[in-house]
């Protein structure tokens, strides 16, 4: 009896060790893999035309800085429109809204998070698009603005719904005691549950710019995808090539092993390595509020 | 009107192919074969299209067709691997010396043609451009509607990805006029747009865009523009008779080759693929039928 529990733990210990480790040898792995196709591109293509302004791979002109600014631009305007949108509708949520109105309202942001972004990249090319064009007067709608509304869209479902359960686990002691002392409700939303509430909510971001920079198939669709060099103010009201897109495009009909190739791979190398610099970023500003919480508490 | 010509077309198809049928005896004395048929992407349908109506016909002969590019159904033909290669583009002279050197003539058959249109919003005044225009429009050399004779509208350029056989046809026979040494490019603004519908769609929504698609996929609301090769030459809008007779500019053929001389089945296959039964399928596919 003894014996078989032992033995059976010492299966289910081995199970969850090799589920746990996994993840870590399959990133790493990834890593791996994206390191061998990609850093060739390196020795193949001279440093100054990777880092040029002409994306035409078909002619040997192999410069990613459209990409990797028409990238950027797209995500920061989608942060812009999910970070407040997604924050907001999270504190209405658990702060505001009453009981019945949040059991309505979260499961349907919820159900928005599951939409295919194929299919709201079709509203974006038959809706989003034409609006945009004929509101803002602009040449054409498939512009990096449209991406960053789509993508913010996109976003929204992810960061309202981690960053409510972050919210909704703040204890209901900090919000009586903030109200015991004479704060408003918007004094206690803004200066003790959100603080309070602070690694889940930025977590919450995160996950929300992580989906939003590895996003590709509403992008391809809505941004035009014209490598142009996105680096000024006004050029999200103009067409840009994201990362992704030009990677999803592209990788079908390339030679196995050509520089063409190669060059793709150091793209989804770049990508990696902007999602790590976001990551660790990220989990460092955690950590560091973590400690002065413990701090205060101590 | 197109329609029309489509019924005409068939119709004379029907009467040449029942004045044929009675000298058609020889494909039924071959027992059995197999046809081995590779090359363009560009043909790869209508060549499957073919094959399965041949296929039903004739139940004695199998083909098989496979894609992967002009290039490598050209480089199996040299090594003797298939019986037909595909190819949107003709033979290029170090090819043909390599078949030679590997004992055997090159045979090319024209099977099909191809034309680009030109699209834009039917709401645009500007219905023909030269060559030469849409060249500098595709450049970003002009930028405004103005310039050739339409609105004050800015101009947004739509184009193919650049991994798509019609991109690079595009970008050869009209933005380089043909010219080999020219270097010209698209011009950086220019919209790749993954698929045919995406061009469609934009230009449908959008009284600024231009786009240009094969002649099947081109829906009839939107505009197609005529086309001259230069100021002094007709502006031609592309159609079967104006592929056929060449004065459209932006047009291709489309090659089948086989190495020597066909014999047999091959033979068989080949006269069919000309007929006018194969070539009715051919313009249901989006393609230009040879007229001979």
């Amino acid at each position: 009896m003894n014996r078989s529990l032992s033995w059976g733990e010492t299966l289910i210990t081995a199970v969850v060790k090799t589920c746990g480790y996994s993840a870590i040898v399959f990133v790493l792995l990834i890593f791996f893999f994206l390191l061998r196709e990609g850093l060739p591109t390196l020795a193949e293509v001279k440093f100054g035309e990777l880092f040029s302004t002409r994306w035409y791979p078909i002619e040997d002109h192999f410069g990613i800085l459209p990409l990797v600014t028409g990238s950027i631009i797209v995500t920061v305007g989608a942060m812009l429109v999910a970070i407040p949108f997604g924050i907001g509708t999270a504190v209405f949520l658990s702060e505001i809204a009453p009981r019945w109105m949040r059991e309505i309202l979260k499961p349907l942001v919820e159900l928005l998070g599951g939409l295919p972004s194929v299919v709201l990249g079709f509203l974006g090319i038959l809706l989003l698009a034409p609006f945009l064009r004929n509101f803002l007067n602009l040449p054409t709608g498939l512009t990096a603005l449209a991406g960053a509304l789509l993508l913010g869209g996109i976003a929204v479902p992810t960061t309202v719904s981690i960053a409510e359960d972050a919210l909704d686990s703040v204890p209901q002691g900090y919000r009586e005691g903030a109200l015991a002392l004479g704060a408003t409700k918007w004094q206690t939303i803004w200066r003790v549950t959100l603080p309070a509430a602070r690694s889940g909510v930025l977590t919450a971001l995160m996950l929300g710019i992580g989906r939003t920079i590895g996003e590709t198939m509403a992008v391809m669709m809505v941004t035009g995808n014209a490598p142009v060099m996105a680096v000024k103010f006004s050029s999200i009201f103009s067409p840009v090539r994201t990362m992704t897109a030009t990677i999803a495009a592209e990788m079908g009909e390339v030679a196995n092993g050509s520089t063409y190739y190669h060059v793709l791979f150091f793209i989804g190398l770049v990508l990696f390595l902007i999602s790590l610099v976001v990551n660790i970023i990220a989990s460092s500003v955690v950590f560091k509020s973590k400690s002065r919480a413990e701090r205060v508490l101590s | 009107m197109r329609y029309r010509r489509l019924a005409l077309l068939i119709l004379l198809m029907f009467m040449t192919a029942c004045g044929r049928a009675t000298g058609q005896t020889s494909p039924q004395t071959i027992t059995s074969a197999y046809i081995q048929n590779k090359g363009s992407d560009t043909i790869v349908n209508l060549a499957l299209a073919w094959a399965e109506q041949y296929q039903a016909e004739h139940p004695e002969i199998s083909i098989s067709v496979t894609g992967g590019g002009s290039g490598t159904g050209i480089a199996a033909l040299l090594n003797k691997t298939v019986d037909i290669a595909n190819a949107s583009r003709q033979m290029q002279a170090e090819e043909i010396q390599k078949a030679q050197a590997s004992g055997f003539e090159p045979v090319e058959f024209v099977i099909a043609r191809d034309a680009i249109g030109v699209i834009v919003n039917p709401a645009n005044p500007v219905g023909q451009l030269t060559m030469q225009q849409v060249s500098d429009i595709y450049s970003g050399r002009i930028n405004n509607w103005s310039q050739v004779g339409g609105r004050d509208w800015p101009i947004v350029r739509l184009s193919r990805e650049v991994n798509s056989g019609t991109h690079v046809y595009f970008r050869d026979t009209v933005i380089r006029l043909g010219d080999k040494n020219n270097k010209t490019l698209f011009a950086t603004d220019t919209l790749l747009l993954p698929s045919s519908e995406g061009i469609v769609s934009e230009i449908r929504l959008n009284p600024n865009a231009i786009g240009y698609d094969g002649l099947g996929y081109i829906p009839s609301d939107l505009k197609t523009v005529a086309l001259a090769r230069d100021a002094t030459s007709p502006y031609v809008l592309p159609s079967i008779t104006s592929v056929n007779d060449k004065s459209y500019p932006v047009a291709r053929d489309l090659y089948m080759y086989t190495a020597g001389q066909p014999t047999g089945a091959v033979k068989a296959y080949l006269d069919w693929v000309v007929s006018p039964e194969a070539q009715t399928i051919v313009a249901n596919l989006g393609f230009v039928p040879i007229l001979k």
